[in-house]
């Protein structure tokens, strides 16, 4: 069980070297040994996931598997799973086991992919550092001092310490890229409306989206191109046909032009972060492409654009939960205002109450210009600045993070400066494009990413750049000091 | 002093279609409580709606009816408030794009004039559920069922001028929806409700008065007595010097009178902004042709053609154009019968006095067009008289013969004898039979001859067994007795 790829246990498991139940039974209880530690699963469900290997090792022996089927992965626990609690980290959904399935999910379990559990995230997915779980925080498998990032930190943390072969994260400003990058693992966030939002618990709707995590960028592929495709329950999904990420990834990189903004690469940025980046770089220059200067003009509007758009989606996205028809509700309210106000006070946690109040504040009358329309105009020229780019180059590079994992509750206190963690992932959602953060190096004993940054459906040429990045490099196979090793 | 009315109109009209506007629940009405509330409806965690696509064309197909600018992109926003019957915390509606613009429409009034009134909007929204508070003792009860309706929301422009005015600006408007099939206009299940703006001015003023808001009033009656009792509130309080106080109100049917809501109500603020889940509505010119080509004959235009194809008047053919289905009634009738006027007759003075006697709709009617136009081409080619027309169209109603109009006279030997060999002879008999009657008719004048001669008809259709066609006895008797 020692690191194996999605494509090794694939062939193991059809080889029938070893079987699913076998196979998930050994994920179980390496949760069982790692999670009280690491807190990277909010939930596991055992009986399901054995019900769903028993039916995997049909699959295999009746001739309909996929790479997928008997392939142990998590959900992160934005998702919503049937019968399963699905809690988006929050105390208001603490007791909520939602009557159907997210897309995503389906889909998953459709090509006989076995649900472990669900894993840890800041609550409503609004947090960088998972301190904002209702369950605790995920401790990084790389230093349990350290965060595992958010939100998608529980995720990370999993794939990380090799309590799943995958997972599905989701991302609204950085959530899967900047616990990826944090980690030590791969993680791609795809075009908005390239996976579908139903059933994924919304935080800002025209940010959020879904995604995959896993070690490497090839095994990214086989998860996200099972994601991906149009639902029409979901209007802003895109009918655009699906590819095989699969079958690009060894299309090589000779002659690809890659950006580097001189915004991202600006005297402000960690030296020690910087030199890692310029390894990488070089590692892609050697693989044939071409390092282009570049620039993002509009770079420093991202974090104010964003901290008005996604608080103000978010304040309307979370007034269904009002104590009446699910989730949680205030003991004994002595009318409907005290039920409203009581049950939302005790069951949202400070971040996401402070980001309903700013949200509320941006769509006021009389504010809505101020904030919310300049928002939606600034959102426009970052779309455009990095069309502006694309006619030049066909990738973006850049940090993922400002620097590595941070202790936990170093920066509780501090808001802006967790905020500043999201400096260079933010404008990818906000213009919608593909990001992904692979491993590219050490910060002291903790990893650094470097994110890449494609076009609009890119997302095959952003998983063969950092595929071929994978086959001269090992950073993404190092192993974390806390690591479920171990043989069956 | 008097002051002039200066009222506007919001219609919430549903929509009909099948399912809702958002999520694939049926709308049928009365269905048990939270049966037809889907976890789209619920607003459970991760549901999305998806546009109704039909919602979308029977809102075009109201702005073509009403010859108004079609936003070619409009917008879907949330409107955002707390509400247990609201499950998302904000409905789905159009703000600042709706998808209807500009448009107006004729209605007339009591007194034979006509009046355009303009149309400032109409936007597509979805409806609330219902808090139910008598249902469950020491405690509400939500109905969801209703919630995700579609509704088109219809914006008047001040244009109205009195609660006459209101009532057939209404009904012009539930005719033109009928017309279009776009929504069953039955206001007992609320498909049709209102909320009326009203101000009062000094006559030859321009501005506008300080205006209340009357809420959710859900038939003619009510919005003709919520206007009459909420002009007289407000020009009480204008004439003792007072000022009205901008606000919304509710209309008490039982106390007639209008009463405050609670101001908090008034004072939201909705934080309006474009849903990120729904995509704008983008409608091509080859999309907005293609409804156009689907649109109906009009309640106007058909009433135009009625009088210039027909002969008919103007009261018989806003009559008859009431509804498509009366309209559609008369031309089966009198394409049948051959006969426009006498198709007009008995249809709204026999078919809907019968109708309104048994409290039948038109779709209901035992008499079929076919039917009723057999029956008046006997009238026509003289086998009937009217008498006997009504006789045969009981019989019709009653089932009889399987509605066949010729068993019917038949079997109960309506025959009219129109044949004048055999009515000379009665009447010859009869002249000679009375010498008396007849020597005083000829004495008689011209005046007195007309009343004297009911005598010798009264005596010839008792001789023929009321067989005898009236007109032409009177003819021949003329004749005979000259």
């Amino acid at each position: 069980m020692e690191m194996q790829s999605i494509k090794q246990l694939s062939k193991a498991l059809s080889d029938k070297q070893l079987s699913a139940v076998e196979l998930t039974k050994h994920y179980l209880s390496s949760i069982e040994a790692h999670n009280d530690q690491l807190k990277a699963f909010i939930s596991v469900d055992q009986d399901r996931a054995i019900r769903q290997a028993i039916q995997a090792d049909n699959m295999l022996s009746n001739g309909t598997a996929q790479t997928l089927t008997g392939i142990p992965i998590a959900h992160k626990d934005i998702f919503c799973t049937k019968d399963l609690a699905t809690t988006c980290g929050s105390r208001m959904l603490a007791n909520f086991a939602p009557p159907y399935d997210a897309t995503v999910v389906r889909k998953l379990d459709a090509v006989g992919a076995i649900t472990l559990g669900k894993t840890n995230l800041d609550e409503f997915a609004m947090g960088s550092s998972n301190e904002n779980s209702y369950f605790g925080a995920a401790k990084n498998p790389w230093d349990t001092n350290c965060v595992p990032g958010g939100s998608s930190g529980g995720s990370a943390a999993a794939v990380a310490a090799g309590l799943c072969v995958a997972a599905t994260g989701t991302d609204t400003g950085g959530s899967i890229r900047q616990p990826a990058a944090f980690c030590g693992i791969t993680g791609i966030k795809p075009t908005y409306g390239r996976v579908s939002r139903l059933g994924m618990i919304a935080y800002a709707s025209s940010l959020d989206q879904g995604g995959a995590m896993a070690r490497s960028a090839e095994d990214c592929a086989f998860l996200l191109e099972t994601m991906a495709g149009f639902d029409a329950a979901d209007s802003t999904s895109s009918d655009r046909a699906t590819e095989s990420y699969s079958e690009q990834i060894n299309s090589d990189i000779k002659g690809l032009r890659i950006g580097l903004p001189r915004q991202y690469f600006s005297a402000d940025l960690d030296p020690k972060v910087r030199n890692i980046l310029h390894d990488a770089l070089r590692e892609l220059e050697r693989l044939g492409a071409e390092l282009v200067d570049i620039d993002l003009k509009q770079a420093d509007l991202a974090i104010p654009v964003y901290y008005i758009i996604a608080p103000a989606e978010a304040s309307t996205n979370l007034s269904r939960y009002d104590g009446v028809r699910y989730g949680y509700r205030c003991e004994s309210p002595a009318d409907l205002q005290d039920l409203y106000i009581r049950s939302r006070s005790e069951a949202f946690g400070p971040e996401v109450q402070k980001r309903i109040l700013v949200g509320t504040y941006a769509l006021s009358s009389g504010y809505y210009d101020a904030y919310y329309g300049q928002a939606q105009k600034a959102r426009r020229l970052i779309a455009e600045d990095f069309q502006q780019a694309f006619k030049g180059v066909d990738l973006i590079a850049g940090p993922t993070t400002p620097g590595p994992a941070f202790a936990l509750g170093s920066k509780t206190s501090d808001p802006l400066a967790m905020y500043l963690e999201d400096i260079y992932t933010l404008a990818v959602n906000l213009a919608g494009l593909p990001g992904l953060s692979m491993p590219a190096g050490f910060y002291d004993h903790r990893p650094i990413g470097l994110q890449l940054i494609g076009n609009h459906f890119q997302e095959g040429q952003l998983l063969a750049t950092a595929h071929q990045y994978q086959t001269l490099t090992d950073w993404h196979s190092r192993k974390a000091p806390v690591f479920a090793g171990g043989h069956l | 002093m008097s002051w002039e009315v200066v009222i506007g109109l919001e219609v919430h009209l549903q929509l009909a279609t099948e399912s809702k506007i958002f999520s694939g629940s049926s709308t049928r009405f009365g269905a048990e409580p939270n049966t037809q509330a889907s976890a789209v409806d619920l607003a459970m965690p991760g549901m999305l709606p998806v546009l109704n696509e039909l919602a979308v064309r029977y809102a075009v197909l109201f702005g073509l009816g009403i010859g108004a600018q079609i936003g070619q992109r409009s917008v879907f926003d949330r409107k955002n408030y707390f509400y247990p019957d609201l499950p998302k915390g904000y409905q789905i509606s159009q703000f600042e794009q709706p998808i209807v613009g500009r448009g107006s429409f004729t209605v007339t009034l009591a007194n034979g004039s006509s009046k355009t009134i303009g149309i400032t909007r109409a936007h597509l929204e979805e409806d609330a559920g219902k808090s139910l508070h008598d249902t469950i003792p020491n405690a509400s009860g939500i109905d969801l069922n209703r919630a995700g309706t579609p509704l088109l929301e219809i914006v008047s422009e001040p244009d109205i001028r009195s609660a006459e005015e209101a009532v057939a600006y209404l009904k012009t408007l539930h005719t033109l929806v009928t017309y279009l099939g776009i929504s069953d206009g039955d206001m007992s299940q609320g498909s049709m409700r209102c909320d009326i703006n009203l101000s009062l001015r000094k006559h030859g003023s321009s501005e506008f008065g300080t205006r209340t808001e009357i809420k959710n009033v859900n038939s003619f009656r009510f919005v003709e007595r919520a206007i009459a009792s909420e002009i007289e509130r407000q020009s009480d309080i204008l004439e003792d010097g007072g000022v009205i106080v901008q606000e919304t109100r509710l209309y008490d049917a039982e106390r007639d009178e209008t009463r405050s809501m609670r101001s908090k109500e008034v004072a939201n603020d909705y934080r309006y902004f474009p849903d990120p889940d729904l995509l704008p509505v983008e409608l091509s010119d080859a999309y907005i042709a293609e409804i156009a080509a689907t649109l109906p004959e009009l309640p106007e235009a058909k009433k135009a053609r009625f009088q210039a194809e027909y002969g008919l008047g103007d009261y018989d053919a806003n009559a008859l154009c009431d509804s498509q289905a009366l309209a559609q009634y008369f031309e089966r009738t009198a394409e049948r019968g051959k006969d426009a006027k006498l198709a007009a007759n008995w249809i709204l003075t026999d078919l809907l006095g019968q109708l309104n006697a048994s409290g039948a709709t038109l779709q209901e009617a035992p008499i079929k067009p076919e039917q009723l136009g057999h029956l008046i081409e006997r009238i026509k080619d003289n086998t009937l008289s009217s008498k006997m027309a009504k006789q045969v169209f009981e019989a019709l109603w009653q089932g009889e013969a399987q509605g066949d109009v010729d068993q019917i006279i038949e079997a109960r030997g309506l025959k009219q004898v129109s044949d004048s060999g055999a009515l000379e002879t009665l009447i010859n008999e009869v002249v000679a039979s009375n010498p008396d009657q007849v020597a005083q008719y000829r004495a008689a004048d011209e005046g007195k001859r007309k009343k004297l001669i009911g005598f010798f008809v009264g005596q010839i259709m008792k001789a023929s067994k009321g067989q005898a066609n009236p007109q032409l006895v009177n003819q021949l008797l003329n004749k005979a007795l000259s």
